[in-house]
């Protein structure tokens, strides 16, 4: 598009007012973390390495990103193979109700979390009289994460068409050899990005895991968020929280040299 | 064996359909919109006061009760204002950003500068709302420090905090949506616009905001229903001030029908919305 130079410097300075926006809170965090005080003032009177070893040795921390990590891992896990499942039905057959899926799927994260958490909640100890625990959160978020693998999925199985499993299958491969051979190296790297993104969504969610933890259970956002405004823990906080800043880039380099489907790894 | 089992699979569809349907399908009709249903049945229920416990008698008094107390009216209209400025300011900031990237930068800077846009989705919630509080401190904030020299106080915790807040952890939704769309927008239509003699914000006004309506929507679906059911950034950076999930999450432990009465409230809004929605067809083109 011809604009005019003006123009463009407007449109520059936009994106770059944008890009301060998004990043200058991101990187006091980061810096807060170095802050030597153990009070909140900006700007740091000191810089220090101190809390940073003080939070690797918290146990508290550690604990909740094992918590974190088992209920990431199990709910991708269910998640991957639910979603699939789903995304094989619709994509490679006709039946009734087909078209409600997507909508069905894509409900437990467009409705607002404190809906799904009480429903959840409600549902578990009320109804069916199961103690909140380690599996109630897994459940949970299993439930919000299979549209994303969902949807990873059945935008590759689309693009992929049945002709390579018929080629396989006319050679004289049974249903579960060209599954083998065929359609799951095809579809590996979608099942990759699609899981990346479901663990990314558990282990960053809060609001249904406050409904559905059973005692003790504290994943890493239920500690951060117990101890945001304890003055004590501030410093801990604030290296937990820069760490997850700087981790926030490793699945954007993974999802940016695998998935091609979509720039948003799927979310939409 | 196995490939008899294969044989037989194959030759009955039906079977195969059912497998892969019938675990996802327990999972998210049974499960989820079980749980949905006993919440909204428990809605119409009420409290005995002095046991705590749910009585089954069902009447339409919390509705009653919420529509008729000024206090819950306000925090509905407080709650739909602040997912409406958040709605508003996240496309304000989107669009310019998404433009310079689908249609001003380079091929190269443009993939760089998606990646920078996306890489907030990633860091965690809390500590992007945590990061606010830092920024908002009244007095020893970032803010304060960074805009006092040209008069600009921060605006401490409140509303303003929470729209701000609320639009910061939305603007990449509204972004990336916003930004496939231009990408699919042709070039040659804001060549041709040009030759004809528009200036660039007229073809900006005529060409490419008809255009892309349909993703400007579909960034507000994000920006406006996660704003509509937030309460943890009220929470943090909220002060004092209430949204609809608070007033949830409050009555959750000691008043669980009563909660599920005010859950109604988002979920009709969001509902009612997305049907406005399809009645622009908007979502049709998406």
């Amino acid at each position: 598009m011809t604009l005019s130079t003006r123009a463009r410097y407007v449109l520059a300075s936009l994106m770059g007012v944008g890009l301060a926006f998004i990043y200058i809170p991101l990187s006091v965090v980061v810096i807060n973390s170095f802050n030597s005080s153990r009070t909140f003032s900006w700007p740091p009177t000191g810089l220090s390495l101190k809390w940073w070893e003080k939070a690797v040795q918290n146990t508290g921390v550690r604990q909740a990103l094992g918590w974190s990590i088992a209920a990431g891992f199990s709910a991708t896990a269910i998640a991957l193979l639910l979603g699939t499942c789903l995304a094989f039905a619709v994509s490679r057959y006709n039946f009734f109700g087909r078209e409600i899926i997507s909508l069905l799927v894509v409900l437990p994260i467009s409705l607002p979390g404190v809906v799904t958490g009480i429903a959840l909640s409600n549902a578990f100890t009320k109804q069916l009289g199961i103690s909140t625990s380690l599996l109630t959160v897994i459940i949970g978020h299993a439930t919000f994460c299979i549209v994303v693998v969902y949807n990873n999925a059945l935008a590759r199985l689309r693009r992929m068409g049945t002709s390579l499993q018929e080629a396989s299958m006319d050679l004289g491969a049974n249903g579960f050899t060209t599954f083998r051979l065929i359609t799951l190296p095809n579809l590996a790297s979608a099942l990759f990005a699609g899981g990346l993104l479901a663990f990314g969504l558990s282990f960053d969610e809060i609001v249904v895991t406050t409904f559905t933890a059973g005692p003790g259970i504290q994943t890493l956002p239920i500690w951060i968020y117990d101890n945001l405004f304890r003055p004590n823990q501030a410093p801990v906080v604030n290296v937990v929280a820069a760490t997850l800043v700087l981790f926030s880039i490793i699945p954007i380099y993974l999802s940016q040299r695998l998935s091609q489907d979509s720039t948003s790894g799927g979310r939409f | 064996m196995k490939s008899s089992i294969a044989t037989w699979m194959h030759q009955r569809p039906k079977i195969r359909l059912l497998a892969l349907l019938a675990a996802p399908g327990l999972w998210l009709v049974v499960a989820y919109l079980g749980a949905l249903g006993a919440l909204l049945i428990t809605a119409f229920f009420t409290i005995d006061t002095f046991t705590g416990d749910i009585i089954a008698n069902f009447n339409l008094g919390n509705f009653q009760d919420m529509l008729t107390d000024p206090a819950y009216r306000n925090v509905m209209l407080r709650t739909l204002g602040i997912a409406i400025s958040v709605t508003f300011i996240c496309g304000v900031i989107a669009l310019p950003m998404a433009f310079f990237m689908a249609k001003v930068t380079t091929a190269r800077s443009r993939k760089f500068l998606v990646a920078l846009v996306l890489t907030p989705l990633w860091a965690s919630y809390l500590v992007k709302i945590y990061a606010w509080r830092s920024m908002l401190e009244p007095g020893t904030g970032v803010i304060d420090w960074l805009l006092r020299p040209i008069g600009i106080h921060s605006p401490g915790f409140g509303g303003p905090a929470i729209i701000i807040g609320l639009s910061y952890l939305w603007l990449p939704y509204m972004i990336l949506p916003i930004y496939a769309g231009l990408e699919r927008l042709p070039n040659s239509l804001l060549d041709a616009s040009g030759d004809l003699g528009a200036r660039n914000f007229y073809t900006f006004r005529r060409i490419v905001l008809p255009l892309i309506f349909p993703s400007l929507v579909a960034g507000s679906m994000f920006t406006f229903s996660l704003s509509l059911g937030d309460y943890i950034t009220a929470q943090i950076i909220g002060g004092k001030l209430q949204m609809l999930g608070s007033v949830v999450y409050q009555n959750f432990s000691i008043n669980l029908p009563f909660a599920a009465t005010i859950a109604t409230i988002p979920v009709t809004i969001m509902a009612l919305y997305l049907w406005l929605v399809r009645r622009t067809g908007a979502l049709a083109s998406l």
